[in-house]
């Protein structure tokens, strides 16, 4: 019986093992690659290069239209900055309100914020940009940031919703018997303890804003102004042929970095997202 | 009837509540419910940006256009009474969108399953196998990996490149080729089985181990205690995952986008629908046209997540271990 579980668990983590590089072979192999010389990325595809260079690092970098990387990615960390900022006050505020504050029309407010959460974006998509047109902001970041003030992720919300209302209720009332208005209680003490939700939220926001694409390309016009996902695309050209393979195996390893570096030192945070919200992806 | 101190409390009872939620009103009032209604509107519209002035009611033409593209009708007849060409590429952008959903979708929750069960043994390092199944789905949405993607199934790509060292010759360029090109994609979205996966971990850890030891003591094998246990305890985490993964789905545009190089591939074999809008409302500013095509997207999805929840009744249990 215990050598028969042990077989069973050994195939178990060699199938689970052979599975998962299956699956990372395609990101290691650009990693890699994006170090081999342009002209021996297809002739030599092994995983273990011929030759090492950094030209398509350097090719790569220079960017498109005179605007390099440098800017791409300054660009690309201002816009998720401002989401996350804005997102963290917007969405944790009405997450209090909803959670722990009792007032007249909290059902229907709450069953139109869920609702929002399955509406698909492009139903108010024209209208947006029309508005945004009007404004004279398409071309300008702020399409991508303002929205962002006004809690228009609802699946940040009811992340906040959930986390708050877990926490226990004794805190606060114990705070507002010490004569702590409504205010306080939210300052003092649920944003210190819904610290974990909020950085599942800003953990994601980064993460959504960094890897939008769409919205990029429909209000960021001007080249000095791309970010780096807008930027990567601007390496495949109109029917889809790509020139410079290299710099933009290089470019791409390096807009994933980010990423990783989240992925691996915040992985709690993740699963606690994932699992309260099914996030999308 | 509500005297003075009456609304006085009553004020005293929202002021804050209401204040807590002044941005999400906001931003529900001027961000959502006015571009929805706008946005109906002007689906009876054939509203150009570049020329506003110019706009003019056409009532149901955007929809009547659809509907004949959908009956492969090359002509219909508008409310001017005029013949108008008909939209050829809507119905083509109907049928790879429902190809894609109804085939990467039920793929990717199997996938995710399966593997979430291979991981829910008491084995070790199960977080560090986790994270590393999550890693595509962690990058997979992004430009890089799409441009990545175009790369690995090209005709002299990485998957052509191994699959010829194992003795298959004369490999089509995947990509390219309107054939499997949809199916590059789907791929690429059943690569990304991270969160569902994780999901599923979840729920299957709330189903307590006596069910099993109850079953296995009874003579029920794996396979049985499968059928009978774990899929009808998982099954409210299965119709989440369904319903999530099917909206979201439906709303795929980026990978499509950049693997055709901005347009729907060869012979518009991966023309998305999200593709096909973008196209119409941006490239040929027909924005009455686009809006239209949003709001049948809209009753799409709202039919088919309302099917799934009927349909539910029938195969979610919320029994025990709910």
């Amino acid at each position: 019986m215990k050598n028969s579980t042990l077989i069973r668990h050994t195939l178990t983590h060699l199938f689970i093992i052979a599975l998962g590089l299956i699956m990372i072979y395609p990101i290691v192999w650009m990693i890699v690659s994006s170090f081999k010389p342009n002209n021996m990325i297809f002739s030599d595809p092994g995983l273990i290069p011929k030759a090492v260079t950094t030209d398509n690092y350097i090719s790569g970098w220079k960017g498109y239209a005179g605007t390099t990387f440098g800017t791409f990615f300054i660009n690309a960390l201002t816009i998720c900055a401002l989401a996350i900022i804005g997102n963290l006050i917007s969405c944790t505020m009405a997450a209090y309100a909803f959670a722990r504050l009792k007032f007249t029309g909290r059902g229907l407010w709450f069953a139109i914020m869920m609702g929002t959460m399955m509406l698909p974006g492009h139903v108010t998509l024209v209208p947006r940009y029309v508005m945004f047109n009007t404004f004279g902001w398409v071309g300008s970041i702020l399409p991508l940031v303002v929205p962002k003030f006004l809690a228009t992720d609802a699946f940040f919300v009811f992340l906040l919703v959930q986390f708050i209302r877990s926490l226990p209720k004794e805190i606060e009332e114990a705070a507002i018997i010490d004569g702590c208005g409504k205010f306080g209680v939210f300052l003092r003490i649920v944003v210190p303890l819904a610290f974990p939700a909020m950085v599942t939220t800003a953990l994601f926001t980064f993460l959504w804003t960094w890897d939008d694409f769409f919205n990029h390309l429909l209000y960021l016009t001007r080249p000095d102004t791309f970010t780096v996902s807008r930027a990567l695309r601007t390496f495949v050209g109109d029917a889809g042929a790509v020139n410079n393979w290299g710099g933009a195996l290089a470019m791409g390893t390096l807009s994933i970095i980010p990423a990783f570096i989240l992925f691996f030192s915040l992985q709690k945070y993740f699963v606690q997202g994932i699992s309260t919200t099914g996030l999308k992806g | 009837m509500v005297n003075k101190s009456g609304i006085a409390k009553f004020f005293r009872h929202n002021t804050a509540a209401y204040l807590f939620l002044t941005p999400w009103l906001l931003g529900f009032f001027v961000l959502t419910l006015y571009p929805m209604l706008y946005s109906l509107q002007l689906s009876f519209t054939d509203y150009d940006f570049t020329q506003p002035n110019s706009t003019q009611w056409i009532g149901l033409d955007n929809y009547r256009n659809m509907y004949a593209s959908v009956r492969g009708e090359t002509k219909f007849t508008s409310s001017t009474g005029e013949e108008v060409r008909v939209d050829r590429y809507y119905k083509k952008s109907l049928e790879v969108t429902f190809r894609y959903v109804f085939i990467s979708v039920p793929l990717k929750l199997i996938v995710a399953l399966a593997v979430a069960v291979l991981m829910s043994q008491k084995l070790r390092g199960v977080s560090f196998y986790r994270a590393v199944y999550y890693i595509p789905t962690l990058l997979g949405g992004s430009v890089a990996i799409a441009v990545l993607w175009r790369k690995l199934f090209e005709k002299e790509g990485l998957v052509n490149d191994f699959l010829g060292t194992l003795g298959f010759a004369d490999l089509p360029s995947w990509i390219t080729n309107p054939e499997y090109s949809l199916y590059t994609l789907i791929l690429l979205t059943v690569w990304q089985f991270g969160s569902s996966m994780i999901i599923f971990l979840a729920g299957l850890k709330q189903i307590p181990q006596e069910y099993y030891e109850a079953a296995s003591v009874d003579g029920a094998n794996k396979v049985r205690q499968f059928i009978s246990i774990t899929i009808p305890l998982l099954s409210p985490v299965i119709l989440f995952n369904l319903i999530m993964q099917i909206i979201y789905a439906f709303q795929s545009f980026t990978q499509a986008y950049i693997i055709g190089g901005g347009k729907g591939g060869v012979l518009n074999s991966t023309l998305f629908y999200t593709l096909h809008l973008y196209i119409q409302g941006w490239t040929y500013h027909e924005l009455g046209y686009a809006s239209a095509m949003a709001w049948i997207l809209l009753l799409i999805i709202g039919g088919i997540t309302a099917v799934i929840f009927i349909s539910s009744r029938w195969w979610v249990s919320y029994g025990t271990g709910e």
